[in-house]
């Protein structure tokens, strides 16, 4: 089956590449995991360590010491049996969102977002994704690499300033975690929104 | 004689489509390697400002909606070439081929946008921004440019940049999206939205196979041209907008397959198969809940319930986390979302009786 092969190319100008070429088909290789060497898996779970991931993406808990994430739901985004009350209503500032203590859903001027899950299953998680979806989810900035606008916090315009080795090494050390079964809900809008 | 007849037809615009496949031609030179600054140098005009006689203007049945722009298409076929449509849902172009496509608002052109395909077999991609006298278009910066031009009020037009074109471009099976079987098919649809009329010289698929410009010729395409496969012209229509307007995304062939939500037309289906979107939207669970309804009020498209179907809630939503298509919008099409509201109110509920149970 032929598949594109896209590569943006980064210049002042507006041009980019469509390299059309008999790649197999992605199913193939989904997750790119089958070539990912340790060394590269290794890189990527520094990066998600240095680069906050778990903040976000794995629930707080209450623990012995204080908050901390519950590492049991590693990266599984937020979880789909916590059901929250509607966001608080906080006007026009100087106080603007609002964060779960769960730290995987914030409510602001976007409406609510819920950190996605990031483990490897393939319904709820990234598990249907390619390496190529995954950077360009975190270049562009759109929500499966070319739906909606990623929203906030997710700190896509710094991320998207990595090199696409480390971008490749944290999507191999995500898609080596064990998959989390756990289906994030999808945004709500804004109250005023229709 | 079929060739004159179809010149009489459509006037002579289509003189340069006479060229014909036939024997190799040596690679056409002139081919850009990269976007050239302004939009005079990409050989879309002719030295007196008219557009070259070369590149041939046609209108795909089902346009894509960008909030009531008025569009213009060019094709450029390098001459003695023809395209490769031995995949009839994935036509390959012949190298040096160029696309342009205008969009003006209340009357002033604002962008002109180009794909080319360079001798490495690649497309590019490129968008020119008209000037203010209306004189000559400069190419836009990489990132695009939000929010230019205001064309409803508080609603602004974005030039995108690359990674959107990639987006809707970079999804389908072939990066040229409106130039194909079913889209230049002489059996036009009369109930398309925002159909543009067939001009004297456009091409149209008749002409591509006469004029031999197809390889292999298709015969069969002048003969009993494409359709959407639908039993009403409602349902037609209605699957003919979303193909086009959706298709390049949701398709079995693209990145996004996963969704397992396939809109668009396939020009090699059998003449009996369903269309896919029917196959795959109607009477089927998606991921996303239309708001208020729940997991068990929300159908891809729900049969006779408008209500409870999130492709239309999408389709009339321009909040920018539901909206769809999800970019190159920012006002409903109002048009299309009555066709495909009529389009699902007629659909038999079948097995599905109980979405029709008020749940909002
Ligand atoms: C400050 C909080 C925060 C941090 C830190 C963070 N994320 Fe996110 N991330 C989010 C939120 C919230 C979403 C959901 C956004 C949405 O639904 O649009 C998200 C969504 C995502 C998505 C899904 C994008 C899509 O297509 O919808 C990916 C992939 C992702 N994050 C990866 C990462 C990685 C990798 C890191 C660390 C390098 C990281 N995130 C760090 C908050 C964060
Ligand atoms: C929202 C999706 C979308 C985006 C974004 C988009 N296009 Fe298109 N484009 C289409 C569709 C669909 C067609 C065919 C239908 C039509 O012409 O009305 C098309 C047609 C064209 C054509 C005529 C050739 C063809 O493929 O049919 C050109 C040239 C073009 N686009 C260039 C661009 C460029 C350059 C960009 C980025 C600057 C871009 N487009 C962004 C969807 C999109
Ligand atoms: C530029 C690509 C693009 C275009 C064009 C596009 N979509 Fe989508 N669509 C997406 C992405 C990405 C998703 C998955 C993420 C989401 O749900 O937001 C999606 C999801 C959907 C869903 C939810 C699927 C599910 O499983 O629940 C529906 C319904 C939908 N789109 C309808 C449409 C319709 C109708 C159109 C045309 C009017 C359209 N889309 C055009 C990218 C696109």
């Amino acid at each position: 089956m032929p598949q594109h092969s896209i590569s943006a190319r980064r210049g002042c100008a507006v041009a980019a590449t469509l390299a059309l070429t008999l790649l197999p088909a992605i199913a193939a290789d989904p997750g790119g995991t089958a070539s990912a060497s340790g060394a590269q898996i290794a890189r990527g779970a520094y990066l998600v360590k240095i680069m906050a991931c778990n903040d976000c993406h794995t629930p707080w808990k209450v623990g012995p010491r204080g908050p901390e994430p519950d590492m049991t739901r590693a990266l599984s985004g937020h979880p789909q049996d916590m059901t929250l009350p509607p966001a608080p209503a906080l006007g026009n500032g100087p106080w603007v969102w609002a964060g779960a203590g769960s730290n995987t859903a914030y409510a602001g001027p976007w409406g609510v977002s819920f950190a996605a899950n990031l483990t490897p299953d393939r319904e709820t998680g990234l598990g249907a994704w390619t390496a190529e979806t995954f950077l360009t989810a975190l270049r562009s900035g759109r929500h499966e690499g070319q739906g909606r606008p990623i929203l906030p916090p997710m700190p896509y315009l710094q991320y998207r300033q990595a090199t696409d080795e480390d971008l490749r090494a944290i999507f191999a050390y995500l898609q080596s975690l064990p998959p989390i079964r756990n289906r994030v809900p999808q945004p709500i809008e804004p109250a005023a929104a229709h | 004689m079929r060739i004159r007849g179809l010149i009489a037809l459509l006037g002579l615009g289509l003189g340069a489509l006479a060229g014909g496949a036939g024997a190799v031609s040596p690679l056409p030179t002139g081919i850009p390697v990269s976007a050239p600054q302004r939009l005079s140098e990409t050989g879309l005009y002719a030295p007196d400002g008219s557009i070259d006689p070369r590149n041939l203007p046609y209108a795909p049945q089902y346009p894509l909606w960008t909030d009531g722009a008025a569009k213009a298409r060019w094709i450029r076929l390098p001459e003695g070439t023809a395209i490769d449509v031995s995949d009839a849902d994935a036509w390959s172009f012949p190298i040096g081929t160029i696309l342009w496509k205008e969009f003006a608002f209340g009357g002033r052109k604002v962008e002109t946008r180009m794909i080319w395909r360079t001798e490495a077999g690649t497309w590019e991609f490129a968008t020119y921004v008209w000037n203010q006298e209306q004189s000559d278009a400069i190419l836009a910066p990489a990132d695009g440019l939000p929010d230019l031009v205001e064309i409803a009020p508080g609603r602004r037009h974005s030039i995108p940049g690359v990674a959107d074109c990639l987006a809707c471009h970079g999804s389908s099976p072939s990066p040229v999206l409106g130039f194909s079987a079913i889209q230049l098919s002489d059996d036009r649809d009369p109930l398309a939205p925002h159909a543009e009329p067939l001009r004297p010289g456009m091409v149209t698929l008749r002409a591509l196979v006469d004029f031999q410009r197809l390889d292999p010729p298709r015969r069969e395409w002048a003969d009993d041209p494409p359709r959407i496969r639908a039993g009403d012209p409602v349902a037609r229509a209605a699957l003919g907008y979303l193909s086009a307007n959706c298709g390049h995304c949701h398709n079995d062939r693209g990145p996004l397959a996963r969704l397992g939500l396939a809109l668009r037309h396939d020009d090699s289906g059998a003449p009996d198969a369903p269309e896919r979107a029917v196959a795959t939207a109607v009477g089927a669970r998606g991921r996303y809940l239309v708001p208020g309804a729940g997991r068990d009020g929300s159908w891809l498209v729900a049969p006779g319930d408008p209500a409870h179907s999130a492709l239309l809630y999408r389709m009339e939503s321009r909040h920018p986390s539901s909206q769809m298509p999800p970019l190159g919008t920012v006002l409903v099409d109002a048009d299309a979302a009555r066709l495909v509201r009529a389009w699902i109110a007629t659909l038999s509920s079948g097995g599905h009786g109980t979405i029709l149970s008020p749940s909002r």
